[in-house]
């Protein structure tokens, strides 16, 4: 067939291509139609209008609205990008994002540690296993909004069984929630505390999946439990550590209900992060600031890619696959 | 010294360990133990050290009797139950057709799943806000079940999709054989096989709608529109200290979420995993 000849042939073939195409993968297609439709009216479309939305000046005060039976127009303009250099351009944006950074440093961290020693004494002959295992991973079970009261119940400055104790041993009252750097230490500590048992769990089956031969050569060869441990059982991990660390990342730097709810970014704003500080100008500080707020959530959701896109490369450098 | 090997702990040793995790079981269960404690305590006494002495089902008869608990208990399982049900049906379509088929569209598709468990609150939120605004979607029950289904879904796909994968391609074969249109198949033949991956879906998806608050508390508002989220948060407030509801209340929303974690937990994590690393 000559160039010319299959290029026509091409061309009238392409509604019948459709066609085609239509009556192979309908079915695929019908199937994952609802998600699609889902997530593109509930996700893509308010992510296009929250960019939007960042690039004007909109507030309570002038978006589209109803009072009573009067229909009030939208009067926000377009501003282009002042919104952004307004929030880079000042300290309040780079004080939450660097105390974000520590929050979740601190408690990716922590977490990690804590889920790999517990992880790692667990996964022995050990009388009381199970036990162990069940109370370890409780936090889990319980809805993290429930916790987090509980916390404040035993955070209360006066009355709390935390300062009960401390006062018994002669200590003064610890005002958990209500210093700045106390209150960082306090909500950190409780979204470990919440961490640890989904930590706890992967590595544990992470580490169960680790061929006990490897150990048992590695003594015959006199290598000793810290050797064992850096030669065998980290490499071992790395597959479960670089997926349950890159998770919690995220999940820790958009982490709102702990703060949310224990501290509500206070006092001052000493504990907001970035994501309450965003919910903070639309849905708590009055007038609602629309546009601000979804300036911040741009911003977030591109340090979040940032710190995927790096994190991957990173592990591919270590010969990673995924 | 000997080396203790790993089969015989010397006596220093095995104390160590079970010390260690003896403290850190305790730290585990403490908070959600003395919140059961306080609960049984009279109202005036819920910062009393002790253990109770004057043990009382007040709390639990004032949350039930005395406030609007049980419209935010029935709001909550109204959103939640239709959000499952909904969400792990559709996860699985999604799944069965990421898993079996090759079509255009599959890996933006894939990619569009994983990117979205990305998406913070607060980028979502306010266009949300509005968007539910527009369609009179606010205060409703509709409007969060669609909400959650969006946190759900991606992830629950994916875990499905690693589900169907371990499921023989030779059972549609032999549907297809005997006629069944593939939508036959999948609901006749892979569906039933894929029973413990729909619960763990089941389950994930329970446990996350039950348990959120940002739009929770955004969407829904006034006394009666609550779920426990929301509703919780009237007890213990800038203007109010009610600890003894507060507790009571929480008892008996950490109990159905403990239980089906408990049911769960086991394949939560293998479903977790596989979800995000597969593919």
């Amino acid at each position: 067939m000559s160039r010319a000849r299959r290029k026509q042939a091409a061309s009238a073939g392409a509604p019948g291509r459709v066609r085609k195409a239509l009556a192979t993968h309908w079915y695929a297609w019908t199937m994952v139609a609802p998600v699609v439709l889902v997530i593109g009216v509930i996700i893509g479309y308010p992510l296009v209008r929250g960019l939007y939305l960042s690039l004007t000046d909109a507030n309570e005060a002038n978006v589209e609205r109803n009072i009573g039976m009067n229909h009030i127009p939208a009067t926000y303009k377009f501003t282009g990008l002042d919104n952004y250099t307004a929030i880079l351009g000042d300290g309040v944006f780079w004080g939450r994002l660097g105390w974000t950074v520590v929050w979740t440093v601190a408690c990716v961290g922590l977490t990690f540690a804590i889920g790999l020693t517990l992880a790692n004494l667990l996964n022995r002959k050990l009388r009381g296993r199970t036990f162990y295992r069940l109370a370890l991973i409780l936090p889990w079970a319980i809805p993290a909004f429930v916790s987090v009261f509980t916390w404040r119940l035993l955070y209360n400055e006066k009355n709390g069984l935390l300062n009960k104790l401390l006062a018994g041993g002669g200590i003064d009252a610890v005002p958990w929630l209500n210093d700045p750097t106390w209150a960082k230490l306090s909500v950190i500590t409780v979204n470990v505390w919440l961490g640890v048992p989904f930590m706890l769990v992967a590595l544990l089956g992470g580490l169960q999946s680790i061929p006990g031969e490897l150990y048992e050569a590695a003594e015959m060869d006199g290598a000793n439990a810290w050797q064992r441990f850096r030669n065998i059982t980290l490499p071992g991990l790395r597959g479960v550590s670089s997926t349950v660390i890159l998770l919690s990342t995220i999940w820790t730097f958009n982490m709102f209900p702990v703060i949310y709810l224990l501290t509500r970014g206070g006092p001052g704003d000493a504990t907001e992060i970035l994501v309450t500080y965003a919910y903070r100008l639309s849905f708590v500080d009055s007038p609602r600031d629309f546009a601000g707020s979804a300036a911040w959530g741009v911003l977030i959701l591109l340090l979040l890619s940032m710190i995927a896109v790096v994190y991957r490369r990173s592990l591919r450098k270590q010969g990673e696959v995924w | 010294m000997a080396k203790p090997s790993r089969h015989k702990r010397g006596p220093l040793a095995s104390v160590g360990l079970h010390a260690t995790l003896l403290v850190a079981a305790v730290i585990a269960v403490f908070p959600p133990l003395w919140l059961l404690v306080t609960s049984f305590k009279p109202k005036n006494d819920a910062f009393t050290t002790g253990l109770v002495s004057n043990f009382t089902f007040a709390n639990y008869r004032h949350v039930v009797a005395d406030t609007q608990f049980l419209t935010w208990f029935g709001n909550s399982v109204l959103v939640v139950g239709v959000t499952t049900v909904l969400g792990v049906f559709v996860a699985a379509t999604t799944g069965y057709a990421v898993s079996r088929f090759r079509f255009p569209g599959m890996r933006p598709l894939m990619w569009l799943l994983l990117i979205t468990q990305m998406f913070p609150v607060a980028v979502l939120i306010v266009p949300l806000y509005n968007l539910m605004a527009s369609l009179g979607l606010l205060n409703q029950p509709a409007g969060l079940v669609i909400t959650y289904l969006t946190i759900a879904v991606p992830f629950c796909a994916w875990m499905m999709k690693g589900f169907f994968d371990t499921i023989p391609v030779e059972i549609d074969e032999a549907g297809r054989v005997d006629g069944l249109n593939p939508f036959g198949t999948f609901w006749r033949l892979v569906l039933p096989l894929a029973r413990p991956g729909l619960a763990v879906t089941g389950f994930y998806t329970f446990v996350t709608a039950w348990a959120e608050v940002a739009y929770a508390s955004a969407f829904m508002t006034g006394e009666e529109n609550l779920t426990l989220a929301g509703g919780l948060q009237t007890f213990v407030n800038q203007y109010l200290n009610d600890w003894g509801s507060m507790t009571a209340a929480a008892v008996i929303i950490a109990v159905p979420a403990a239980l089906v974690f408990a049911f769960a937990q086991r394949h939560l994590v293998a479903g977790l995993t596989a979800g995000t690393t597969k593919g």
